[in-house]
């Protein structure tokens, strides 16, 4: 009766093989490293960047301990900090600033061990150190926004459509239009809502005027929070690549906050700096008339900016708009064509600057410019066809889907949508880190040794074979965190503690009731079998009233909580199968083989 | 080995008017000093801004103090954090009107002081972070405390699921009293050990429950007071051996894991202490009260009924 069928041994088996391999790397550790990722488009990480790399680190006599090559970067890895710290100053001084030189921590694991996937566990900001920034985006001032250029586009469209009108103000939340008489105030209302999709219009009359109120509709409100929220995001990607940080979480949190992750970032007040910086567009006139060739003269009242895969161009210096005259930008389709294309959206200043401005120039280029950090960078620069009124303008020609996308990305994070400010700020210096995950680990080794002792003393051969049970739980649980790449936080090793010392409750449980089999006179085989049927089922509930806390904890936790949680629930799971599958095999095993077995090792 | 080797069953129930009212009055005595002194919720809950900084040698707490109020830090709380050479800055949220700027004012002033002086660590929360903090928190409470009841009702009967729950909550809040009366910071990582207490006691009820279940099933026409009295004896050594061993992790952290993880090793400790006390003397009385009985489980068998075919 005590004994596993050859596949339930195999599947024990099969799994804790398994654990054993993707638990391995975490024996290897991390080694210091430096990550070289291309910035601009057009260059790609190739076995040409690796090559140019190491041949520059072997002059400088910095070796390398390996390299690799991914599909975004290449990767070298050395014996220490002081190497590494080096090799980036050495490299971002010969690379420039079309690629980008991050610290990075890199496995230290066999390569056979990172072609099966196996990484170490992914340790979380208070391991590694780092900052953490929460960051709040202030949505009524998008709101804000959005009604002020609607503002000014009631105006103009009133005043092109000779539509008669007394006054146009804003208050918060609402516009409203007044005119003299009821038959304009119909006229204007079926223009404007041609016009505003997103305005929904009430008419009203107060001290003999006749008004109409417009609101942003409920769904306006959403999309043009949700577009602030898309655009905040990408701004800040675009500025954390500047910091050099290798692997950067950014990432929206509820409706309206935005965490970004810096780990190994330690210079907290440039951070901070880069992520709150403004950055400006400006759209100018492209010098064709004259000719430049790089490292020419540069003619009076032109300047020179490259665009995003080198090329240099020769630009006015007179500027015909900046970002804030652009509403918004979107990706889509020209409407005769059908190829990709880019639809801006000016407001009503813009658009009669831009009307007079295509007017003059048709057949010339136009620039636009981001300028971030003093320096500009030229986003597109398409020829202009024909006068352009009506402030909608659309770019197309010679690019793709992809290409639109990013245009329309960069027209509007030219700007943050809405104003951020840092609700939360957690920053770990690095040597924090390193004394966390050695208090972490030492309160775990000592406590694992200290209840290994007393299971041994105290249940003999079947303690032993709980502790085998509870190293496999441990190998199992941390398997499971390196496949899953969660994050390990401090709380999270805590609960890796905590479940460890959770866990032998399903053998004592076991334990306890096969002694009490045996006392009632129970021959030890059944004994055996009995206590590991009963026992289950209560092992069962508690171990699903647990997983009911930890399951809570992790949808409603933050930072800290969350990372406890996972660990939680996934430390239940393992001791589940590990304390049932796993012990009850070593114990069949052991004693399962004799026939007349008249004596256990349960103390 | 063993420990226990109890013959006769403790007579338990019989005691259950004692140890009721021993929980009511302690259980009273948290209710006043959360009531009283509060919780000394800590910066994630109420805002603020909370620094680590190492010095080289043994730090001068009232030079960083007076040179804290040099740059208007009145309200700072300077103490030293782990051994003297660690220096602990809290400042409230109502002092800062830098914001997230406010630790490299501090920095800049420190480093005036003693160049050597290292930042190992900051935390700025804004005040509505706190508040959603306080929210998350509670609405977990109720739905831990929501998704056990339900389990255990379906499992076993809704008495259970009550008197285990009573039990639990009555353990999280003398966990709370204990902090409120000693002031102890309460922090994030403390309403993860006290959540996780709240399903990690209701393992201990749940294994007396089970226990009392299959009493009723084999031991028929037994008081039921003498059928939880065994339970509660027979599970005892699985109890005080489980919870030791817990202990023994939770111990460990306690003394080695470091600042961090100190008040959440501690709200563990008082949590698995209460546990035991409140699942054998709490939930166990309780389901007497309620008037548990073997029909709850075992259905009275149905007679019967003739029928007529045709």
């Amino acid at each position: 009766m005590n004994r596993y069928p050859l596949w339930k041994n195999l599947l024990v088996l099969a799994v804790l093989m398994l654990g054993l391999v993707y638990a391995l790397p975490n024996l290897y550790g991390e080694a210091p490293a430096v990550q070289v990722l291309p910035l601009r488009s057009n260059l790609k990480a190739d076995a040409a960047l690796m090559a140019r790399v190491e041949t520059a680190l072997k002059t400088a006599q910095l070796n390398p301990q390996a390299m690799s090559l991914d599909a975004t970067s290449v990767k070298a890895r050395f014996n220490d900090t002081d190497t590494q710290i080096k090799a980036k100053d050495l490299l971002h001084a010969q690379l420039g600033d079309d690629y980008m030189v991050a610290l990075n921590l890199l496995a230290r694991s066999p390569q056979w061990l990172a072609d099966l996937n196996a990484l170490p566990m992914y340790l979380g900001l208070d391991l590694r150190g780092g900052v953490h920034f929460l960051l709040q985006i202030d949505m009524r001032a998008a709101l804000d926004k959005a009604l002020e250029s609607a503002s000014s586009d009631i105006r103009s469209t009133l005043r092109e459509a000779n539509i008669p009108y007394s006054g146009v103000t804003r208050d918060a939340g609402s516009i409203t239009t007044r005119f003299r008489d009821a038959g304009a105030r119909g006229k204007g209302e079926d223009e404007l809502k041609q016009h505003f999709g997103g305005l929904e219009f009430s008419a009203r009359e107060e001290g003999g005027e006749y008004l109409l109120l417009a609101h942003l509709k409920q769904q306006e409100q959403i999309r043009i929070q949700e577009s602030a929220v898309q655009q905040n995001l990408v701004t800040l990607r675009n500025r954390v690549n500047e910091l050099g940080v290798a692997e950067p979480v950014i990432q929206q949190q509820g409706a309206d906050r935005i965490v970004v992750q810096l780990p190994g970032v330690q210079d907290t007040a440039r951070a901070k700096d880069i992520l709150g910086r403004t950055a400006t567009l400006e759209v100018r006139l492209v010098d064709d008339e004259h000719h430049y060739a790089e490292g020419g003269i540069i003619p009076f009242g032109t300047e020179v900016f490259k665009d995003r895969d080198g090329t240099p161009l020769l630009v006015k210096k007179s500027v015909i708009l900046t970002g804030e005259r652009i509403n918004d930008a979107q990706p889509g389709f020209d409407s005769r064509s059908n190829e990709p294309a880019v639809h801006i959206n000016l407001d009503a200043v813009g658009a009669r600057k831009f009307k007079e401005a295509t007017r003059e120039n048709v057949g010339k280029r136009m620039a636009i410019i981001l300028f971030e950090k003093g320096k500009g960078e030229i986003v597109t620069a398409p020829v202009i066809r024909e006068e352009i009124g009506g402030g909608r303008v659309q770019i197309s020609g010679k690019m793709n889907t992809e290409e639109a996308k990013d245009t329309s990305l960069l027209l509007r994070a030219g700007a943050l949508a809405a104003p951020m400010e840092i609700v939360e700020e957690r920053t770990v210096g690095p040597s924090l880190g390193a004394d966390n995950i050695k208090r972490g680990f030492d309160s775990t080794k000592i406590g694992f040794i200290a209840i290994a002792a007393f299971m041994i003393v105290y249940y003999l051969m079947f303690g032993t074979v709980s502790v085998l049970a509870l190293g496999a739980n441990l190998l199992l649980l941390v398997a499971l965190l390196s496949m899953l790449q969660a994050t390990l936080t401090l709380p999270g090793m805590a609960g890796i503690a905590l479940t460890l010392g959770m866990a032998i409750d399903a053998n004592v449980l076991i334990n306890e009731r096969i002694r009490e089999e045996l006392r009632n006179g129970v021959p030890p085989q059944t004994a055996i079998h009995a206590g590991y049927e009963n026992a289950f089922a209560t092992i069962l509930d508690s171990n699903i009233t647990t997983l009911i806390a930890g399951i809570a904890l992790f949808m409603f936790g933050s930072g800290p909580i969350k990372g406890f949680a996972v660990v939680l629930c996934l430390g239940i799971l393992t001791s589940m199968f590990s304390a049932v599958l796993v012990s009850r095999a070593l114990v069949n095993l052991i004693y399962g083989r004799k026939v007349r077995l008249n004596k256990v090792a349960i103390g | 080995m063993e420990f226990f080797r109890i013959k006769k069953d403790i007579p338990f129930m019989s005691y259950g008017r004692y140890t009721t009212t021993i929980s009511l009055v302690t259980f009273l005595f948290a209710v006043f000093f959360l009531a009283t002194r509060g919780l000394n919720f800590g910066v994630d809950f109420t805002g603020g801004t909370v620094m680590e900084v190492h010095y080289a040698q043994s730090a001068d707490l009232d030079k960083v103090r007076n040179q804290l109020r040099g740059i208007g830090l009145n309200d700072a709380l300077v103490q030293n954090f782990g051994s003297s050479q660690d220096v602990l800055v809290q400042i409230p949220l109502k002092q800062n009107k830098a914001g997230a700027k406010l630790s490299e004012q501090v920095m800049d002033a420190l480093h005036q002081q003693d160049a050597n002086v290292e930042l190992r660590r900051v935390e700025f929360v804004g005040p509505q972070v706190g508040k959603d903090l306080v929210d998350n928190g509670a609405m977990a409470l109720l739905l831990v405390s929501l998704g056990i009841v339900g389990y255990l009702w379906i499992r076993f009967e809704w008495k259970f699921g009550l008197a285990a729950i009573i039990a639990n909550l009555h353990d999280v809040v003398i966990i709370l009293g204990f902090f409120a009366f000693f002031q102890w910071e309460f922090s994030l990582s403390v309403l993860a050990a006290v959540l996780a207490v709240l399903g990690y006691s209701v393992n201990e009820s749940v294994v007396v429950f089970d226990r009392i279940r299959e009493n009723f099933r084999k031991m028929r026409k037994t008081e039921v007071a003498v059928i939880i009295d065994n339970a509660i004896t027979r599970t005892m050594s699985r109890t005080v051996i489980t919870h030791g061993c817990t202990q023994i992790m939770v111990t460990s952290m306690l003394f080695l894991g470091g600042e961090t993880l100190h008040y959440f090793a501690l709200a563990l400790t008082i949590g698995i202490l209460f546990s035991i006390y409140s699942s054998v003397l709490v939930a166990s009385p309780l389901l007497m009260m309620f008037g548990v009985s073997r029909e709850d489980f075992i259905k009275p068998e149905k007679t019967e009924a003739e029928e007529v075919l045709p």
